[in-house]
């Protein structure tokens, strides 16, 4: 399992884009934002967590329709299907490349984009740990979207139809937190929600995700 | 006999085109009077004047929308459990009759709010989740529409019907909390059934259970077109293979 | 041990391909399946990896005993052949790549990376993975392709050494591999019958 995390990260740095891509749009969202609604501080900062967790949720979706398609195209998923390996814990450490690919360098860069947005500096502990607990969640579900579509040749914008309604609770509790957190009221009651929909999540899509691939390799 | 002896096409097929006309009958005599009852021979109501008069069609599509889904839910889980294909067909069948119903009632949500609360649209709790549960209907169809293989569409669709469904429970509640954490003791919330007084409450029984049948006739109808579709491709594949 | 399989059925996307596909598989023995296209060699393999549940029918073994390769090389390209080889090693379990790598001379493609060796280095490669699966079957969907004489003799060898160590194999291929120990096993006859192609009772009961 450790070999496959390894292999999936060594594809992503070699085969470019894996890991600056989404980072890459998640600055260009953010730097077109105060083009779109006007350069005043005050109104940035109001939209600062909300735009924060928009950006990191689309920059997740960007990358998902390659989780499983490559593997797809040139036969290692059938091996892998027919390995000792349990689809389950395929579709774990896929779920768990893909975070570390996006969700991890997002977690890590989106308090610089935060001063971009004017956002509060003390909110940034929370926009950090809303982030990091929230993106898991993203790449599981992106992941099981992934395994939903990985037989279609463009499965991309099928997917994000899939994955977004499916974001719905994570967005609205993380950025829930920020705001909060900006606007220096108590925010462990979201963040409190959002582990938990991110522990539940961790705990059953894996089953679902593997669910779908065993449909989609018949 | 057991009842899945329905899950047999030939049985369903024979049963559901009995049923068909006297439901398709039943459900436009209940629309008929439910709404004309309603709409014609009730007071108007003190507060909201006649615009009160949408409840009879608001309050029935937007119980047959989360219906339809929890319909759709049970559905899959037959197929998924016992591989029934009519099972299947019939989630299906629902999807595209459930997503209607979910129109129907945000567009009759929002031509009441104009009127009641001066804006078509406000991120109030109920709305906003009706809204989500309108895309995850959109997904749900778009899937189907996507898998060419009928049996690996029955599967997918299903597995995405269950963490969907999951999932449209936890924004409900997220979106109660989100709500709340805007503004402080949101008034913009509807009068439910129980608060209605009797001459309107009657009228719009019969009306929920005209939608109900009409739910339960437009579904065995396009089961029955979806059963018809299925029988046709296999024929072809077997005219392919000799 | 020896492997059975009785009266399988196998489907191809909505099409029953196959029924009543039975053999057996002693050790030691390889099992060449010949056919016309798309008689179901590669769906009657599929079927035996796992990868297809059979709609009836019973296998003797699990399809955990099963290797199975397809048309397809499953290496990564921008991974180098020992890349490629310890990834699936590490998958396996296995400590055979020296042996896979002496069976297959891949020694010189060892760091190059996967996009730059040509069909035939990949195929070799891909074969080679199957030493380090350690199961009993392999069951091989026409592995021959885009080999040269000299690394089909070698792919030949290969099989023979798995052979002499108690495994079994299971071939579609056409040409000949000049294994001492193999038999032929047509899937012509097991072709379904026009009259009960359909999938399962379902679409018979709506025709």
């Amino acid at each position: 399992m450790i070999a496959l995390l390894r292999r999936d990260l060594i594809l992503a740095i070699r085969a470019g884009g894996g890991f600056g891509l989404g980072l890459a749009f998640f600055l260009i969202l953010v730097v077109l934002v105060p083009f779109g609604v006007g350069p005043s501080q005050a109104m940035l900062a109001a939209i600062a967590p909300g735009i924060l967790w928009i950006g990191a949720l689309l920059s997740c979706l960007l990358s998902l329709d390659r989780i499983f398609q490559l593997d797809y195209e040139d036969g290692t998923l059938d091996i892998l299907a027919t390995s000792p390996m349990p689809l389950e814990a395929l579709a774990t450490i896929k779920a768990l490349a893909h975070w570390i690919t996006t969700g991890l360098p997002l977690t890590l860069t989106a308090p610089f984009l935060g001063i971009l947005l004017n956002l509060p500096w003390e909110a940034n502990i929370w926009l950090i740990a809303s982030l990091a607990l929230g993106t898991p969640a993203l790449s599981a579900l992106g992941t099981f979207g992934a395994a939903l579509t990985v037989g279609l040749k463009r499965g991309g914008l099928l997917i994000s139809l899939l994955v977004l309604p499916l974001y719905v609770p994570t967005l609205i509790f993380g950025a829930e937190t920020v705001r909060r957190g900006a606007e220096g009221l108590p925010a462990t009651t979201p963040l409190m929600l959002l582990a938990g929909i991110t522990a539940g999540t961790l705990a059953i899509l894996p089953f679902a995700t593997a669910a779908a691939l065993r449909a989609n390799l018949r | 006999m057991s009842i899945w002896e329905y899950a047999n096409p030939k049985r369903f097929m024979q049963t559901s085109g009995w049923a068909l006309p006297y439901l398709t009958v039943a459900s436009a005599v209940c629309l008929v009077v439910g709404l004309v009852w309603g709409f014609f021979f009730t007071p108007d109501d003190f507060r909201q004047g006649s615009t009160v008069k949408i409840i009879y069609l608001h309050v029935p599509s937007a119980l047959m929308a989360i219906n339809a889904w929890l319909m759709m839910l049970v559905a899959s889980l037959i197929w998924l459990v016992r591989r029934h294909h009519v099972s299947a067909l019939a989630a299906k069948a629902a999807a595209p009759v459930g997503v209607t119903m979910t129109l129907i009632a945000l567009a009759t949500g929002a031509i009441w709010g104009q009127p009641m609360w001066g804006t078509y649209w406000a991120w109030d709790p109920r709305l906003t989740s009706f809204l989500i549960l309108f895309l995850f209907y959109l997904g749900y169809m778009a899937l189907w529409a996507a898998i060419e293989d009928p049996d690996t569409a029955a599967d997918l669709t299903s597995v995405l019907c269950l963490v969907g469904s999951v999932f449209a429970l936890l924004s409900r509640y997220a979106v109660n909390f989100w709500n709340q954490g805007l503004h402080q003791g949101a008034s913009l919330s509807l009068d439910k059934e129980e608060n209605v007084a009797d001459v309107f409450y009657f009228p719009l029984l019969v009306s929920i259970a005209g939608f109900v049948l009409l739910f339960v006739a437009l579904v065995l109808l396009r089961t029955r077109t979806e059963i018809r579709a299925r029988r046709l491709s296999a024929l072809r594949a077997r005219e392919r293979a000799s | 041990m020896e492997f059975s399989v009785e009266g399988l059925a196998c489907r191809r996307g909505e099409l029953r391909v196959l029924e009543g596909v039975g053999f057996t598989l002693t050790p030691g023995e390889a099992v060449i399946l010949r056919g016309p296209n798309g008689a179901g060699k590669t769906t009657l393999l599929r079927c035996l990896a796992g990868l297809t549940p059979p709609l009836e029918g019973k296998m003797s073994f699990s399809p955990d005993d099963v290797a199975y390769a397809g048309h397809l090389d499953g290496l990564k390209a921008q991974l180098t052949g020992a890349e490629n080889l310890r990834f699936w090693a590490a998958i396996y379990g296995s400590d055979q790549i020296d042996t896979a790598v002496a069976q297959f001379d891949l020694e010189g493609l060892l760091d190059r990376q996967a996009q730059h060796m040509s069909a035939g280095q990949k195929r070799r490669l891909a074969l080679a993975r199957l030493m380090l699966t350690g199961r009993k079957i392999w069951a091989l969907d026409e592995p021959t392709v885009s080999l040269d004489t000299q690394n089909v003799a070698r792919f030949a060898r290969c099989v023979e050494s798995h052979l002499a160590t108690g495994g079994s194999a299971i071939i579609a291929t056409h040409i000949d591999l000049g294994l001492p120990n193999a038999r032929v096993l047509d899937v012509g006859p097991f072709k379904a019958s026009a009259a009960s192609d359909q999938l399962d009772p379902f679409l018979e009961d709506m025709i």
